[in-house]
């Protein structure tokens, strides 16, 4: 679950990590008073208008914009509030539809009092899968796009692994802040900021975290002045006040309707839709779809219980998707028996009587036989196979017929 | 037996009383697997299932001599009941539960680093060695004894696998389900390696998925250290980058781990990749005549 760069700042605050303050605005009347307010409290009239959405690279597609006075204020909030912003990551890239902003955060001048005298950092921490460690990933770089960083001058990106039980250690922190240039006062803010900065990363159970850029001020203070927190989903149980920080405004509708079901459905561009069960087999059926000439469009795993209601949950899901021209249903019968799974598409199938899509059901088994007979005796239009493979085959007749 | 659990296992079911555990507790009995008790905090003293429940895992040890647990408790509860299993001295953990948090299973990566412990999962099936011992929760009837290893970080599709093993008119020595996580205690390149060194098994089926470079490492070992054919695949083909798509681990981060990279790098390793999941058992066919082993 990713955060908003204003709800990762609150989370950094709390741990007493120093960020750029901002109030966020959903109006551009709220965004002309968060303005008049920042700028009070600072003293200058320079702030910056920031669009959050749940994406990178928005200074890149116009959702990033310094204002110098009210006027200025509420004319660039009217223009970013509503926009459909498109940066390198959101769907379909530059050139997608983009996301529509639906807040922007009006944020302080952190670079004063002296532009010029700033230096701009790159810090994250995340979870490494080859050592099996968390790892800090920092830059003298920062400000920047730290892929391209690390491919054209990987000797400007460093690594420092934390050792689980141990913790992260003093000589750890000195040596992040070394590499990064700094002495002094700077130095020393700069070892309490990682110090905090990876407290909050375990307290908060994170993914990752990214200031990109986290910067040192002309008067060496260490500010994150941007953020961006993935949290682990399968650790909100304990964090009840960050689970209700999720924005399902930014998540494809259909992916959070199918996931109140309990079906994990991710939508993909395909012809194809399939419903199966368990991941792997969800995987590997859309690779069979891809095999037979068709492009999957979806991934859907129903999970253990395939019953009418959970078929017809998913049933209703895919149809969702107006490019979906044939359906795979392909469930491996362990624990749960194909003769039910065959009745659940069967009652579903009646019960919403206007598929008008084809239908290929492969059911293998406990009680294949049985669930392939009622299939076949059920009067549908459903095709029915027991083999992967005769699936595969069925695919190809039904897209090319 | 194979490798991991046979008919000599000693196994206890951590969650024995709850519903899952209880669930799959008596299918793995029914299958004639060696359940010698289960351990529930608090119910002590009962018996369940016909076996004794224990409080601890130490008092299963102690008193019936459990040597292999298999873990059943709930995500928040999962990661303590590796930690007490391994403490208590059990030599093979299998962790079913699925949705433990990562930062837990970074503690309890580091704190089995120096215990004589074995742990496979979690989130995933569980381990079979087929007429001996069924401890996880796939279904036991389209087993058949025999000797093809399989490895794989999914459930179902590890059936399937199994099922065309079993319609080729093969068996399975050990099918290992190594879980769909991004920290597991068992990698691809360990469970192949375990196999490898089986004299139970001639040939191994190897099933990858998406994300991470476990498939990579057990490619690179096999072709410096392999001796058996090795059948292989790996969902996910078709997946977009960056998502997630159901296993935790399944995610695609660059161009390292992607199906197709993974797939190349299996075939130049000497592994009979398949492209489609359908070809499994056909081509381990093919690939036992073509090394001059008489199927087993």
């Amino acid at each position: 679950m990713n955060l908003h760069e204003y709800q990762g700042k609150e989370l950094l605050k709390s741990y007493g990590i120093e960020i750029q303050e901002g109030i966020v605005a959903e109006s551009v009347e709220a965004a002309v008073t968060a303005y008049n307010k920042i700028a009070e409290e600072t003293g200058t009239k320079f702030a910056v208008v920031k669009a959050q959405i749940h994406a990178g690279g928005r200074g890149k597609g116009g959702g990033v914009k310094v204002v110098k006075s009210t006027e200025d204020a509420e004319e660039t909030a009217a223009s970013i509030l509503g926009m459909m912003l498109k940066t390198p990551q959101t769907p379909g890239g530059l050139e997608g539809e983009g996301k529509l902003v639906r807040k922007v955060l009006i944020a302080e001048d952190a670079y004063r009092p002296n532009f010029d005298e700033c230096k701009e950092f790159y810090i994250s921490i995340l979870f490494d899968r080859g050592s099996r460690k968390n790892v800090i990933i920092y830059s003298t770089e920062g400000g920047m796009d730290i892929e391209a960083v690390a491919e054209e001058t990987p000797d400007l990106v460093h690594k420092e692994f934390i050792d689980p039980t141990l913790g992260l250690q003093g000589y750890q922190l000195r040596k992040v802040a070394f590499n990064l240039g700094l002495s002094g006062l700077a130095f020393k803010n700069m070892t309490k900021f990682i110090s905090n900065l990876y407290k909050a990363f375990l307290g908060s159970d994170s993914s990752m975290f990214e200031i990109n850029p986290c910067i040192r001020t002309a008067d060496d203070r260490i500010v994150a002045v941007d953020c961006k927190v993935a949290l682990d989903e399968n650790a909100l149980y304990r964090h009840k006040d960050l689970a209700i920080l999720r924005d399902t405004d930014e998540e494809d509708p259909t992916e959070v309707e199918a996931k109140s079901f309990g079906l994990n459905y991710v939508n993909l561009d395909g012809n194809v839709g399939c419903m199966v069960n368990g991941a792997g087999l969800a995987m590997a059926t859309m690779d069979i779809i891809k095999l037979s000439g068709g492009e999957p469009a979806n991934f859907l795993d129903v999970g253990g219980t395939a019953d009418a209601e959970r078929v017809e949950k998913a049933f209703r899901i895919i149809l969702k998707d107006p490019e979906v021209k044939a359906i795979l249903i392909n469930i491996f019968g362990g624990i749960v028996r194909c003769d039910r799974v065959a009745q659940g598409v069967v009652d579903a199938y009646k019960n919403m009587g206007n598929i008008n899509v084809p239908i290929i059901v492969r059911l293998q088994g406990t009680n294949a036989d049985i669930a392939k007979t009622i299939i076949d005796e059920s009067g549908l239009e459903v095709h029915s196979a027991i083999l992967l493979q005769e699936a595969a085959d069925l695919v190809k007749k039904v897209i090319n017929g | 037996m194979a490798v991991l659990v046979g008919k000599d296992s000693k196994i206890i079911v951590q969650g024995f009383t709850g519903k899952e555990g209880s669930f799959h507790a008596g299918q793995m009995i029914e299958y004639g697997t060696p359940v010698v008790g289960g351990v529930t905090p608090g119910k002590g003293g009962m018996t369940h299932l016909d076996r004794p429940v224990f409080d601890t895992v130490s008092e299963a040890v102690e008193k019936v001599g459990a040597d292999t647990s298999i873990i059943f408790v709930p995500p928040a509860f999962a990661a303590d009941a590796i930690m007490e299993a391994a403490d208590a001295g059990i030599k093979v953990v299998i962790c079913i539960t699925e949705g433990i948090p990562v930062q837990d299973m970074v503690k309890v990566n580091a704190f089995l680093s120096d215990k004589n412990c074995r742990m496979v999962g979690p989130n995933c099936p569980g381990v079979m060695t087929p007429g001996e011992a069924k401890v996880g929760i796939m279904p036991g009837f389209i087993h058949n004894p025999g000797r093809i290893g399989i490895v794989s970080r999914s459930g179902t599709l590890t059936y399937e696998a199994v099922d065309q093993i079993t319609k080729a008119g093969l068996g399975q020595s050990t099918c290992i389900g190594i879980g769909g996580d991004p920290i597991i205690g068992t990698t691809t390149q360990q469970a192949v390696q375990l196999l490898m060194e089986d004299p139970d098994t001639d040939a191994i089926v190897m099933i990858g998925e998406i994300g991470g470079s476990m498939e990579a490492d057990a490619a690179n070992w096999i072709k410096t250290h392999g001796t058996k054919p090795v059948v292989g695949f790996i969902a996910g083909q078709t997946a977009p980058k960056g998502r997630t798509m159901g296993h935790a681990g399944a995610i695609v981060g660059g161009a390292e781990d992607t199906a197709e990279a993974k797939m190349k790098i299996m075939a130049e390793c000497g592994i009979h990749v398949v492209n489609s999941p359908a070809m499994i058992g056909e081509t381990m066919i093919k690939a036992l005549a073509k090394a001059g082993v008489v199927a087993g």
